[in-house]
């Protein structure tokens, strides 16, 4: 629990530092879990965009973006990725969902 | 300044106040008694005399909900409702206060639903009280005018940002023409003055982006509830002193409750709006007869005016309390419950009795608050009264 104290708080209770969603893990309540098969994502980013959360990581050094992994402390499980995964309708998923098992 | 002398219904006024204002957004949405001062503000806006986005919206919730957002960019925004518009919007009328937004409202106030009824009570107002809003309540058609002046500068004040409500009655002011004194455009204006659309954070802002309204749980909801509460809190010097400039632009005297023939009063009358009116004339007929008798009108219910009304009521043996709204199964109106509470414990507080009146727009008359200064009268002789009673109905 943070502890700003009322007299520091924004007028109105604002949030004023863009992203800060990043800051808080929220990812351990799932019961299902995306596994990524690498070998058949196309990185066209459709899961990074369908994310509802910021669980879905890339890297962007290179002039080509690529996708590279999930974070699990934000990913609640959905499986809103995997749904709309393009290589998944010609049965070569790059996200599969399976149970999580702690 | 010349002020000039009109004749308005209390919605034309009050229209003719807000246009004054160059508000940027109204959000409208039609309920019966309201409806009209929408329609004469949306003439100003037709006819060009004031440039207002106004937004046609499906139901008073989206009407708050839009006034929400539009007042998050900055603009200096208004709406208007009453009576089942207001229980509707409830959800945002709260969130218009956490968020620290300085909307402005009239409620032309009206009896809540059911059985339906489109008359004046104190139900919808009174229901809200808790909202974390500012109350500013009217005794006539000039009261509601120049609340409709002097609610922009409270509400938009650095140290206040917070919604301000402004009560009339349905009909009884909403709908009777009285004369009044407005003041011309440019003075109104220059009173007002433009929304410093530059202060604070702007949901527009693209350099300096903000989330309004954010999930609140167990760590920072106490918090801010807090924060709210201090607000409300420090409001008064502010109030204070936007009535004291007003007063002396004007003329007419504004303050936290007004105080008519208390000098000396032994008994005394509380009531909010325009019963506080009638109040006035009857006072007069039984001080013609030596009755030592007056009245305390309250004109901002919140924040509640606890040490002004201390002073004024310490000194009477007597005080009868009109309510004109109820509370089931409570101890009391809501008028009555806060007078009581605020005496308790200070020395030799009044003897302090609720009547519970005019609800669904009972004609208060004469004869009414007759009966109600007969019982007080009686009350102060020794007689012994209950706590709560009723005015003006058939048992
Ligand atoms: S399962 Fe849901 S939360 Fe997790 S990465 Fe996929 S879309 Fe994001
Ligand atoms: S949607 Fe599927 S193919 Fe596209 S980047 Fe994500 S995992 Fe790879």
């Amino acid at each position: 629990m943070s502890n700003i104290p009322t007299k520091d708080l924004h007028t109105g209770g604002i949030i004023t530092d863009a992203g800060n969603t990043s800051d808080f893990k929220t990812g351990d309540w799932r019961s299902d879990v995306p596994q990524w098969v690498e070998e058949n994502c196309t990185h066209c980013m459709f899961c990074w965009i369908y994310c509802p959360d910021s669980a879905v990581m890339l890297d962007t050094s290179d002039e080509k973006t690529k996708m590279t992994g999930f974070v699990f402390e934000h990913c609640k499980g959905c499986g809103i990725c995997a749904q709309h995964c393009p290589p998944a309708k010609k049965g070569k998923a790059a996200i599969v969902m399976v149970r999580d098992e702690k | 300044m010349k002020q000039l002398f009109v004749g308005l219904t209390g919605n034309e006024a009050v229209a003719t106040a807000f246009k004054q204002a160059r508000p940027h957004v109204a959000p409208a949405f039609p309920i019966t008694p309201q409806t009209e001062m929408m329609h004469k503000f949306a003439d100003f806006v037709a006819d060009g005399e004031v440039e207002t986005e106004m937004i046609l919206v499906e139901s008073e919730h989206s009407a708050m909900s839009a006034a929400v957002g539009a007042s998050a960019t900055g603009a200096r925004v208004f709406t208007a409702t009453s009576s089942a518009g207001f229980a509707l919007m409830w959800e945002v009328v709260y969130i218009a206060a956490n968020l620290r937004l300085p909307i402005c409202m009239p409620v032309v106030n009206r009896a809540l639903s059911g059985n339906i009824n489109i008359h004046n009570d104190h139900s919808d107002a009174m229901g809200g009280r808790d909202a974390g809003w500012i109350h500013l309540w009217c005794e006539n058609t000039q009261e509601a005018y120049d609340s409709a002046l002097m609610c922009w500068r409270i509400a938009e004040h650095a140290g206040v940002r917070l919604p301000v409500m402004i009560n009339y009655d349905g009909f009884i002011i909403s709908h009777t023409s009285e004369s009044l004194n407005i003041l011309p455009d440019e003075d109104a204006w220059k009173f007002i003055g433009p929304k410093d659309v530059g202060a604070g954070y702007s949901l527009l802002d693209v350099e300096n982006p903000i989330t309004v309204g954010p999930l609140d749980l167990t760590d920072y909801y106490f918090e801010h509830k807090t924060s709210q509460i201090e607000a409300i809190n420090n409001s008064p010097e502010h109030i204070a002193a936007i009535f004291k400039e007003f007063s002396a632009l004007s003329g007419r005297t504004y303050d936290f409750i007004e105080e008519y023939r208390t000098d000396d009063a032994e008994i005394i009358i509380v009531a909010l709006g325009s019963t506080a009116g009638t109040a006035k004339v009857v006072i007069d007929m039984y001080r013609e007869k030596g009755v030592k008798i007056g009245l305390v009108k309250i004109r901002v219910f919140r924040p509640f005016p606890v040490d002004v009304l201390r002073k004024a009521l310490g000194k009477a043996k007597v005080v009868g309390v009109m309510d004109k709204s109820v509370t089931f199964g409570g101890f009391g109106g809501p008028v009555f419950n806060e007078i009581r509470s605020a005496m308790y414990g200070t020395a030799n507080p009044p003897k302090i009795h609720d009547w519970i009146y005019g609800l669904g727009g009972r004609d208060t008359d004469i004869a009414q608050i007759e009966s109600l200064i007969d019982q007080l009268q009686a009350i102060a002789g020794g007689s012994e009264a209950e706590d709560i009673n009723m005015l003006g109905v058939r048992l």
